[in-house]
C-alpha cells in the first residue's frame, strides 16, 4: 500500500539518535516542575543554606550535561580552553539554550581579579516566585548558579557561583546577578597560558 | 588484518570508567594488562596537551615499540584513549566521533552519576561493533 508510515520502534535509547532538540517548551510545565522541586527539598531540609545547596546540587547536574551536549551540538565538538571562551559560552549559548535568550550582561568585577558577573534582569526560574521575608537572602536561583557551576566545573574552570538580587532603582523587582568566583588554580593557570601564547 | 587495539574511557576525574579489548588479532595473557599500563602512563602527556587546542581529537600521541596512543578529549574533560598498531586516523578519528555520541546518550540519563562506571552491555555490544566497521 502507498503512503503507509511505519515507526521504527527502537529498543534501547543507545540506538535512537541524537536529537536536535525541541525549540520551545511550556513555561507553566517548567513552572509547575520546578515549584514543585523547591517545595520538596523545603520539606527535606531545616534550614535556608542546605535548601540552597540541594538546589544548586540538582543545577550542578543540568550544567555538567548541558556542557557535553551543548558543545558537541551547537559547536561542532569545539572545546573551550580559556576563560573568556567558557564565560561567553555560558553567557551566550548556554543561557540562549536553556531560558530562549543570552544573558543580560557579563562584567568582570572590579574588588577582585577573580570574581565574573552575569545580570539578568528577571530571571526565569525566579518569575513565578516571591520570597517570604523570613526567609532573608535567599534565592531560587541558586538552580542556576548550580547550572553555570557545573558548567565550568566539568570544563575544568573550578569555581564558586552564587545567586544574589541587585535592588535596582525604578524598578519594583531586583535584578538577578550570578557570581562566579574562580578557584585560585583558575587564575594562576589562566595567567600561565596567556603567557605561552604571548 | 588482525590489529591489537585496546580502547578505554578514563574520566575528569582519572578513573576508569570503561575498558574493552577490541583489536581482532588473538590476545596473549598479559597483552590486556600492558595495554592498560600504557595507557595510563599516556594520562600525563594528555593532561598537558588538551589545554593547548580546541580541537577534540588529538590524534597520535605516544609510542610504545610499534603500538600507538590516540586520544580524544570532550568537552567535559573525559578522555577517549585508543591503544592500537594501525595508522588509519580518518578510521579512527570516526570511530571516536561515533563512541562520543553514544556517551552523550548515557550521560544525558539522569540516573547515570558522571564519572562513574558505564556498565550498559548495550553500550558496550555497540562500541565492540564500531570498533570493527572503523579499526
Amino acid at each position: 500500500m502507498i503512503g503507509v508510515g511505519k515507526i521504527k520502534q527502537y529498543s534501547n535509547v543507545l540506538d535512537k539518535p541524537l536529537s536536535k532538540g525541541k525549540q520551545e517548551v511550556s513555561l507553566s510545565a517548567f513552572a509547575f516542575l520546578f515549584s514543585e522541586l523547591v517545595q520538596y527539598n523545603q520539606t527535606q531540609v531545616d534550614n535556608i543554606a542546605e535548601l540552597e545547596r540541594r538546589l544548586e546540587d540538582a543545577g550542578y547536574a543540568v550544567g555538567a550535561r548541558v556542557l557535553e551536549l551543548l558543545c558537541h551540538r551547537d559547536k561542532g565538538n569545539r572545546r573551550e580552553t580559556r576563560l573568556l571562551g567558557i564565560l561567553s559560552f555560558v553567557h551566550s549559548t548556554v543561557w540562549k539554550v536553556l531560558f530562549g535568550k543570552v544573558a543580560d550582561s557579563l562584567e568582570k568585577g572590579t574588588e577582585h581579579e577573580d570574581e565574573y558577573m552575569i545580570s539578568e534582569k528577571e530571571l526565569l526560574v525566579n518569575r513565578f516566585i516571591s520570597i517570604p521575608k523570613d526567609m532573608g537572602t535567599f534565592n531560587c536561583g541558586a538552580f542556576v548558579a548550580g547550572i553555570v557551576r557545573g558548567v565550568l566545573d566539568s570544563a575544568g574552570f573550578p569555581a564558586v557561583v552564587t545567586a544574589h538580587f541587585v535592588p535596582v532603582e525604578g524598578q519594583q523587582r531586583p535584578r538577578t546577578t550570578i557570581l562566579i568566583k574562580f578557584a585560585e588554580e583558575v587564575l594562576t593557570s589562566f595567567s600561565l597560558i596567556v603567557t605561552l601564547f604571548l | 588484518m588482525a590489529t591489537t587495539a585496546c580502547f578505554i574511557i578514563v574520566s575528569r576525574n582519572e578513573i576508569p570508567i570503561y575498558e574493552a579489548e577490541v583489536g581482532s588479532a588473538v590476545k596473549r595473557e598479559d597483552a590486556a594488562q600492558l595495554h592498560q599500563f600504557i595507557l595510563h602512563a599516556a594520562l600525563d602527556i594528555v593532561q598537558d596537551l588538551a589545554w593547548t587546542t580546541s580541537a577534540m581529537f588529538l590524534k597520535a600521541i605516544d609510542r610504545f615499540n610499534d603500538l600507538v596512543v590516540s586520544v580524544y578529549v570532550t568537552a567535559g574533560h573525559t578522555r577517549f584513549m585508543l591503544l592500537h598498531d594501525s595508522r588509519n586516523d580518518d578510521g579512527i578519528k570516526s570511530f571516536f566521533q561515533e563512541v562520543h555520541e553514544l556517551y552523550i546518550k548515557i550521560l544525558l540519563n539522569p540516573l547515570y552519576l558522571p564519572g562513574s562506571r558505564i556498565t550498559s552491555s548495550h553500550f558496550d555490544t555497540k562500541v565492540r561493533a564500531l570498533a570493527r566497521k572503523y579499526l
